[in-house]
């Protein structure tokens, strides 16, 4: 009995979406229809309803909760003004707002000016990724030229290699820099955004190059016979038409970018010109546990425009990353 | 999902492009044509104009700043450079160029040129003590190794400052004023106003401090060493108190015909070891060395040295478990709740799904931080709450810190394996499934032999890509336990947790511990190799993978 319930259960579901989705004039055949289901259904025991649907119901609430603690104890934490670790611990027992104003009084340790600083480098960052990958997707998607092959496989093995490794010598070269022009080097945020961009080509430039690919090449050619320019085919016609991944390769850089800690660590050493990443990890390093609360406050803040554009944006980014892993 | 949904966004654009298209294409029809160079011919050439002339402007002020610093070797190569950018966008064709130059400048600069750089650094002793020259070593060393000189007279000192820098004003026994500071070395100043005591005390120009400015500047005014010449060797002139000043030398000194420094207490010589630094016949060196190159010997350290060697293996081969492991948990996880969650049917479906995405939207530097805070032993959620206040070391076991690593950085990737896998999953025909159960195969038989084969081969790449990611996955560790707990068995900063990339920045960047380049670059290089060798091995692996299946 147990083998043949399953299989009772499939067509009856299949049957019940196809109502859902389906036409919606002939309610009245379909309504019936599913109401005799739907009657099945309750009438099913519940060792049939957990085998089929209820273990992912538990499965869904264990998981749930998997992900959504931390984000509730931090969110608790930084309501509760007691301010320690020990204090944070019963969740929710008390909500007020002082660790967020304790947050923007702190001289030594400047939130407000972080939270603009990962804005203007993340922004210009990312603005200028976005630019420099489209050219560089345009020429490769476009155009045919001897290399091309050989820069788009080069591209794809760089990618392996993450800039953070190199940090050592980014540090170096930064310093040399700063000797010579020190509005470029070793604590300029104009030179932190410069070493990022060594990362704009790469990953990016392979998402994108894949969507380019997919704007039917017809139309740069309609537009050069009425004798439109490569670059009015490129502002006019391309840019335009690959604004999604132009959005999602812009996202994501951005969602990269004011999260690194690294080499933002070591180029930007004034806590004035710091980055989120870089000022709240200075906030627990040492005393973790004093500063838990106000840490805690500059966490949600940082945290929910990351992730409200994040889900805002979600559809794009999924298939933004699924789409370059199955092209790559 | 992957593919379909791309698509599917993309095709209201691509339907609306259309309709618009013919508007600025039907304008161009009808003024263009005629004069192909006309107004927008003309305004794209006044911008490459203005836009290179921008470009120039500004290489030309980086070439005269290099020029001014004498770095020839790097006037050279930027001089090469500019060049090349302006022969790209002021010849005819070479189109492709035109649009790949800027973007393949900063890669070339910035990661390219760094990735060769890091290769040079792990060949020199580069660091702490060994970051300059030997002739800047050798000043240094006599500025440093200063003693006051014995039975020497006592200077009358006041501290006067201009333009925010402070200078000290010196008396000296015969009456006589002279003005210096750390940058400036000592010159006579014979204008200088002097009290009652005969002690010099205010000069034109500038402002005497008075004794409350003094206190509070004490750090800066104890740190200066005015040079009584140019020659280091000479000596320096410092004061304690702000009032009092006594005459320091070098109590090492240099004889520069054979290249020795030679303390003058104890006789004792230094020679050039030939290791980037001086040392006495005791093997006693002194604390400033010099860059040298060294060859193969960082990497040589990196496996003999025996408090190095040891952490070393570890850590290697955490970071190989470490990244293993993370892959493998994420993608079971992920995989198990995209099939647990793949049914159209199932209530809440959509909550499910925006909850658990969550972890993923939170930034991955405040993940490590958050927990913690959850699994301080001490103070935590964890131990308080669910262990009744039981110190449990989570952070602070090595084995327990591994394990609570990889949860926690299972947390951060779940969802991203969960979206990929759920995409992959609705790509797959529905037929396959139908016809598989058709010839008698169960629900396990049907996902064992049929989509999980089919499903690795679209997830594989992802599964590298994720392996690679893992394999330097800083911020996790770093934020949560910084490497930590520390291995007993060496004086270094390095601990149970600590992945390859996490070494590295505490090697060079470290609190505490002097700064080796050198050294983290030889690791780094050894990053490098081993994910080439890994990436290079896998993705051949799944070329074959890819061949089987089709």
């Amino acid at each position: 009995m147990n083998g043949s319930a399953p299989l009772t259960a499939a067509p009856a579901d299949k049957t019940r979406q196809g109502g859902g989705t389906g036409i919606a004039p002939e309610t009245t055949t379909g309504g019936t229809d599913v109401e005799y289901l739907k009657s099945l259904q309750r009438r099913r025991p519940f060792g049939v309803w957990f085998k089929d649907k209820g273990w992912r119901h538990l499965v869904g609430c264990i998981v749930t909760v998997f992900a959504v603690f931390p984000l509730l104890y931090v969110l608790s934490a930084a309501l509760n003004s007691t301010g320690t670790l020990v204090g944070s611990n019963a969740l929710f027992s008390k909500i007020d707002f002082g660790n967020f104003t304790a947050l923007f009084d702190m001289p030594s340790r400047p939130f407000a000016r972080w939270f603009g600083n990962t804005m203007v480098v993340g922004g210009v960052t990312s603005a200028a990724t976005v630019f420099l990958g489209a050219m560089a997707a345009y020429a490769f998607s476009r155009m045919r030229f001897t290399g091309r092959r050989v820069g788009l496989l080069t591209l794809l093995l760089l990618q392996m290699f993450p800039q953070l490794l190199a940090v050592v010598a980014i540090f170096l070269l930064l310093s040399g820099i700063s000797e010579v022009i020190p509005a470029l080097g070793l604590g300029s945020q104009l030179g932190l955004i410069m070493v990022y961009l060594g990362g704009a080509l790469g990953v990016n430039t392979y998402l994108m190059y894949g969507f380019f690919n997919t704007v039917p090449q017809s139309l740069d050619e309609a537009a050069k016979i009425d004798g439109a320019s490569h670059a009015q085919i490129f502002f006019g016609i391309i840019m335009r038409l690959v604004t999604p991944i132009l959005a999602v390769v812009g996202l994501l850089t951005f969602i990269g970018i004011s999260g690194e800690f690294v080499i933002a660590s070591v180029v930007l050493t004034d806590p004035d010109s710091q980055t989120l990443a870089v000022g709240l990890y200075s906030f627990v390093a040492q005393q973790r546990s004093e500063n838990w609360g106000v840490f805690a406050a500059g966490a949600v803040l940082s945290a929910v425009p990351v992730m409200a554009l994040f889900l805002y944006l979600q559809r794009y980014i999924v298939s933004g990353l699924s789409a370059g892993a199955v092209k790559g | 999902m992957s593919d379909t949904e791309l698509r599917e966004d993309t095709d209201p654009a691509q339907s609306s492009a259309l309709d618009a298209a013919p508007t600025p294409s039907g304008r161009l029809a009808g003024s263009a044509r005629p004069r192909r160079s006309g107004p927008e011919g003309v305004k794209g050439t006044i911008a490459k104009i203005v836009l290179l002339g921008l470009v120039d402007a500004l290489a030309v002020y980086v070439l005269m700043m290099l020029f001014l610093s004498q770095s020839w070797l790097a006037l050279g190569v930027s001089a090469a450079v500019v060049l090349v950018i302006n022969w790209i966008y002021l010849r005819k064709g070479g189109l492709p160029a035109k649009y790949l130059a800027p973007g393949v400048l900063f890669l070339l600069v910035f990661q390219v040129f760094v990735v060769m750089f890091s290769g040079y650094i792990a060949f020199t002793n580069y660091g702490d003590g060994h970051n300059s020259t030997k002739d800047d070593a050798i000043a240094a060393i006599q500025l440093t190794a200063q003693k006051r000189v014995p039975d020497s007279p006592a200077y009358k000192a006041a501290v006067l400052t201009k333009d925010n820098t402070f200078y000290l004003l010196f008396t000296d026994p015969q009456g006589k004023a002279s003005l210096g500071n750390t940058e400036t070395p000592l010159a006579e100043a014979p204008g200088a106003g002097k009290d009652s005591t005969g002690k010099a005390n205010a000069l034109a120009g500038y402002r005497t401090l008075n004794f409350q400015e003094i206190v509070a500047n004490q750090q800066s005014i104890l740190d200066m060493t005015v040079p009584v010449s140019a020659n280091p060797a000479d000596g320096t002139l410092r004061t304690a108190d702000g009032s009092n000043a006594y005459q320091f030398k070098p109590s090492l000194k240099y004889d520069a015909a054979a290249d020795t420094f030679t303390d003058t207490t104890s006789g004792a010589v230094y020679r050039d070891n030939g290791k980037g630094a001086f040392a006495a016949d005791n093997g006693e060196t002194l604390s400033t060395g010099w860059k040298i190159d060294v060859g193969m010997e960082n990497f040589a350290r990196a496996f003999t040295d025996p408090s190095l060697r040891g952490p070393l293996l570890g850590v290697i081969l955490w970071t190989f478990t470490f990244a293993l492991a993370s892959v493998a948990l994420t993608f079971a996880l992920g995989l198990f709740l995209a099939i647990t969650f793949n049914r159209e049917d199932l209530k809440g479906k959509k909550v499910y799904r925006i909850l658990m995405i969550l972890p993923y939207a939170f930034p991955a530097f405040l993940t490590g931080l958050v927990w913690s805070g959850i699994l301080n032993p001490e103070f935590g959620w964890l131990n308080q709450n669910l262990f009744g206040g039981a110190p449990i070391g989570w952070l602070s076991d090595p084995f327990l810190a591994k394990i609570s690593v990889l949860v926690v950085n299972l947390w951060l990737g779940f969802p991203y394996m969960f979206l990929v896998c759920t995409g992959a999953l609705q790509s797959l025909p529905s037929e396959l499934d139908e016809a598989a159960r058709m010839d008698g195969a169960g629900p396990w038989r049907v996902f064992r032999s049929i989509k999980l084969p089919l499903l690795l081969v679209s997830i594989a790449p992802l599964l590298i890509s994720s392996f690679a990611f893992n394999f330097n996955n800083f911020n996790v560790i770093f934020m949560l336990t910084g490497g930590g707990p520390r291995f007993a068995d060496t004086d270094r900063d390095i601990g149970a947790t600590d992945i390859l990339i996490t070494l590295v920045y505490k090697v060079a960047f470290g609190q505490g511990t002097g700064r080796d380049y050198g050294l983290a670059s030889a690791l780094a290089i050894i990053i490098f190799i081993i994910v080439a060798t890994v990436s290079a091995i896998s993705f051949k692996q799944t070329k074959a993978l890819e061949e089987v299946n089709s």
